[in-house]
């Protein structure tokens, strides 16, 4: 029953209950690998609950920088009776069980093949502790303690963390370093039997960073000049204004006032908060607002709106588990069509796909500039995974050099010298037009916003002529936005390839993976990661390139597959789906599984 | 009917302290029915306007959807204006009062735009307290759907249809005052002198300026048994008092019989004189105001002139304590932290 020793590669699984303050504990236990040098990649598995039922925090570490969801839970941290049965069960043959040993375990959760670690949990911090909260916090402490003993963690790293971590609260670091050392004294003094995980310093990670897409995207409204956010409380989006509001705070008040220079407001709805983002980009303010897919299906009507009356907008999409409530504290990338067609008429938006906190950042500011550049929404697409789980990124970058890109905007000098201004004269031949902002000229550039059709110079129409001449206009703006589009990041094998695989967002983690362990079996295929939709030169080359497209999504109905065959008239033969939508990150087990099924599949079709 | 604007004007036309002559601030010939309130209100908004000599580009106008949001097309042509979507108007000036604090904000809705479709934003823009000046053309009916009850339309009241609506009517004053708004009047769209100095107070109030004007639709909601058509508006309205709007430079002393006459100073310095009509009410005391409008509502009286205004309030850029350029000013160089400001965040998140 004993294994070889593992150094640096296993995943170990926290089964805690939601609101006891294990969050920050095992943010400890991940942050303290991270600081250890070594690849880490946690991800928080919770409910839609804020006390009481069961969440797990999954951590994979990985030596060879693999930072997908892996399957297989080596180690595990059972400190949930309500889901004990299921968490034994999900351990894997030779794993490890460290669970709170002040009760016994229930009998269905004997199991031959896994190794026991019991520690009284309960029972070490009853003795030691008289304040209950403190009991229920310290709790936790103590198995990262147990943990870090067991897999001979540099104790050092603690002090450090914990330091960082209570800056201006220094009273708590000693009673929490304590902790730790009664868990580690516990299994220390208390545990012989094997146990053959282990961690070792190294030093792989840079100058990485560790954080999450959500606050990266805050912090990049905050770079790009945004003064204006409207929002409505959605998981997993919330804590995008949230983090927007913390750096307003530190980033956004006037030295010589104290006075502001941002508004912030919590809206009534996401409707009212896409109406509030549009008003303010209309006159001239960068805003923007966050929400999830039950959001962008309240705000279908303005973004309609925003489309035809070409008004920029930025508008981030945290995706979760739809339709309707779904599972809203799970996983996904299923607004894809939802947000590229967004509102009834002929309709399409910019789509931008990060994969990274530094590309959360980066495309949250690009956003900016394009929605100005190409006056129309620009939704940047990330989900609950990169949003709200911490991520190795590299570290974010910024040129002071780098100027807002505000668009075809005329200002008073501009219109002195024009004889008419026309909102929606196409005069550059781009399809893009020149806009106004209101109160720059006293007699001249004014025009009359409406979402009903109009002609050149905003004037009401219902002449089928100058209707159909603006939605042309429009797709030649479409045309003209692939050009303005973040290049994709492309990889190739040595020789060229009939096969490519073809994924965005956080699909990249696992696919990656996947190439790899594909090419080490003799599997080549090449590689893409677009980053936008409309799909830009360089993707529409890549994909004529190659015989057959894998297709990497998470959700049911291949949305993205849906989308290269509509706007790409690619043949459905050609793409073939690689699918996940159990709400949980995408594995790289689960994509290696579809593709060699398929290929084996066609080699069949092709021998018969 | 013709549909070409005659663009002839008396060259001798009289013009405001800008320059600008009254047609200056009129908009595209309007396409409501012949005889629409709306155009009556239009036609005050404009006068207040020119009087007032607002800059045409320092103001916005903005609309939902229906006939009275139709209406900024044909006043202050040369004012930008916004005609969003149905009920959504409060939260689309929110943002562009956000965005600049220094232009003027005029938004126009009607009983259905606000009183259905538009409740949740009409009752969160009142509770923030955005200074704009909200005026709803209320004429109880969906007129370009022809002729459907809305949710002002009084319970009894018969529509063109012949129709008895049996549903409890929203009092959209009564409304307005128990939310918090800081300016609300009522007015009728017959009654041009009353309606612009109700204008000019609302456009000079800092806060939100709830107006809400009978507006009869003459196609659909004219007819005897309707509570909103022209002679039952006649002969039900009740006047608070008679109200006259003061410019700050053209402040006169008049010596009227104390107690009939009341002054109140706006935060411009203008003032607003009138004579109460009504008795037992005061104009700055909301709960005066609450029983005006309850005491009016059970004697079948259709309460007109200003119902209540708060002269100390604060706006939304107040409390949220902004700056004093706007929003929509600020460039790189105020907002952007810029790359050493990132190297440290970067080392936090280490």
């Amino acid at each position: 029953m004993t294994n070889p020793r593992t150094v640096n590669d296993f995943v170990v699984r926290f089964a805690n209950v939601n609101g006891t303050g294990s969050a920050s504990a095992n943010s400890l236990f991940s942050k303290a690998i991270f600081r250890m040098g070594i690849p880490v990649t946690p991800k928080n598995i919770f409910p839609s609950n804020i006390q009481g039922l069961p969440t797990w925090y999954e951590v994979r570490v990985s030596e060879k920088g693999y930072l997908g969801r892996r399957d297989g839970i080596d180690l595990m941290v059972a400190v949930n009776a309500q889901s004990v049965e299921a968490d034994v069960r999900s351990l894997r043959a030779g794993g490890y069980l460290i669970y709170d040993s002040s009760k016994p375990l229930p009998a269905s959760c004997e199991r031959e093949d896994i190794h026991y670690i019991p520690i009284p949990l309960m029972e070490l911090c009853n003795a030691h502790y008289s304040d209950p909260r403190l009991r229920l916090l310290f709790k936790n402490i103590l198995y990262v303690g147990a943990l870090a003993q067991l897999l001979e963690f540099d104790f050092s790293i603690f002090a450090s963390l914990l330091a960082d971590q209570f800056k201006g609260k220094e009273k708590l670091i000693t009673p929490n370093l304590e902790a730790l050392k009664m868990g580690a004294d516990y299994v220390r003094e208390n545990y012989s039997g094997p146990f053959n995980l282990k961690v070792e310093r190294r030093n792989l990670l840079g100058d990485a960073i560790l954080t999450d897409g959500n606050s990266a995207c805050a912090l990049g409204a905050i770079y790009a000049g945004a003064t204006f956010a409207a929002w409505y409380p959605i998981t997993p989006s919330t804590s995008v204004v949230e983090s927007f509001m913390e750096y307003a705070d530190e980033f956004r008040i006037e030295p010589e006032t104290g006075k502001r220079k941002v508004a912030i407001l919590q809206a009534e709805d996401e409707l009212a908060a896409l109406g509030m983002v549009i008003g303010a980009n209309w006159n001239g303010a960068r805003a923007f607002t966050a929400t999830s897919g039950p959001g962008i299906s309240l705000m279908n009507e303005f973004l309609g709106l925003a489309y035809f009356a070409e008004i920029p907008l930025v508008l981030i999409d945290v995706q979760r588990s739809g339709p309707s409530t779904g599972m809203p504290t799970r996983t996904q990338q299923s607004d894809i069509l939802e947000a590229a067609y967004a509102s009834h008429g002929d309709t399409r938006n910019i789509l931008l796909f990060p994969s990274t906190p530094k590309e959360c950042f980066e495309l949250t500011a690009t956003a900016f500039d394009l929605a100005e550049q190409l006056q129309t929404p620009v939704i940047v697409m990330t989900d609950l995974d990169l949003g709200m789980n911490d991520h190795i990124s590299d570290p974010f970058t910024w040129d002071d050099n780098r100027e807002y890109k505000r668009g075809k905007v005329l200002g008073y000098d501009d219109l002195e010298n024009i004889q008419r201004f026309g909102r929606y004269l196409d005069v550059d031949g781009d399809g893009i037009t020149y806009r106004t902002i209101p109160g720059t000229h006293p007699t001249k550039g004014s025009f009359f916003t409406r979402g009903s059709s109009r002609d050149e110079y905003a004037v009401y129409t219902e002449n089928s002529q100058a209707y159909q001449r603006n939605m042309d206009r429009l797709v030649k703006k479409w045309i003209t936005a692939r050009d303005y589009m973040p290049e994709p990041q492309i990889y190739r094998q040595a020789q060229p390839t009939e096969h490519a695989i073809l994924f965005f967002g956080t699909s990249q983690y696992s696919t990656e993976e996947a190439m790899d362990i594909l090419r080490e079996n003799q599997v080549m295929v090449n590689g893409i990661r677009i980053r936008s939709f409309p799909f830009d030169n360089h993707t529409i080359s890549f994909l004529e390139e190659h015989k057959y497209l894998f297709i990497v999504e998470q959700n049911r109905d291949a949305q993205l597959r849906s989308l290269l065959m509509i706007e790409l008239g690619l043949s459905p033969e050609r793409l073939i789906s690689v699918l996940n939508y159990d709400g949980l990150p995408i594995t790289a087990t689960h994509i290696i599984r579809q593709i060699t099924h398929s290929l084996a599949e066609t080699e069949k079709y092709h021998t018969v | 009917m013709t549909f070409i604007k005659p663009k002839f004007r008396h060259p001798a036309q009289p013009k405001n302290q800008l320059g600008y002559t009254l047609s200056y601030y009129e908009g595209a010939l309007s396409t409501l029915c012949a005889g629409c309130g709306h155009d009556s209100i239009s036609a005050a908004i404009i006068q207040a306007a020119f009087e007032m000599n607002i800059e045409p580009h320092k103001l916005a106008k903005l609309s939902g959807i229906g006939c009275s949001s139709k209406t900024p097309t044909y006043f202050l042509g040369n004012s930008h204006g916004f005609n969003s979507v149905h009920g959504r108007m409060p939260s689309v000036a929110t943002g562009a009062n956000m965005a600049n604090k220094d232009l003027i904000y005029l938004g126009v809705s009607g009983d259905g735009d606000t009183a259905s479709i538009g409740m949740g934003q009409f009752v969160h823009v009142i509770r923030r307290n955005l200074k704009m000046i909200y005026i709803v053309m209320n004429n109880g009916c969906y007129g370009l759907t022809k002729g459907q009850d809305s949710a002002t339309a009084d319970r009894g009241s018969v529509n063109k249809a012949g129709i008895v609506n049996r549903f409890q009517s929203i009092d959209l004053c009564g409304l307005a005052l128990e939310l918090g708004a800081t300016f609300v009047a009522q007015s009728f769209s017959g009654d041009k002198r009353q309606l612009l100095p109700l204008i000019k107070a609302a456009i000079a109030h800092n806060g939100f300026a709830f107006l809400n004007v009978i507006s009869p639709c003459v196609t659909f909601n004219n007819n005897p048994k309707s509570t909103k058509s022209y002679d039952y508006v006649r002969e039900h309205v009740g006047i608070t008092g008679t109200l006259d709007f003061v410019p700050e430079e053209k402040q006169i002393s008049t010596s009227y019989q104390p107690g009939e006459r009341k002054t109140i100073k706006l935060h411009d310095g203008s003032l607003l004189q009138f004579n109460k009509l009504a008795e037992e009410w005061d104009p700055e005391s909301r709960i005066s105001a609450m029983n005006a409008i309850h005491h009016a509502r059970e004697t079948q009286e259709i309460l007109t002139g200003l119902i209540y205004m708060d002269t100390q309030t604060r706006d939304l850029h107040n409390v949220l304590d902004t700056c004093e350029k706007p929003l929509n000013t600020l460039g790189k160089k105020d907002l952007c932290p810029g790359h050493g400001a990132l190297a440290d965040i970067n080392a936090s998140l280490r």
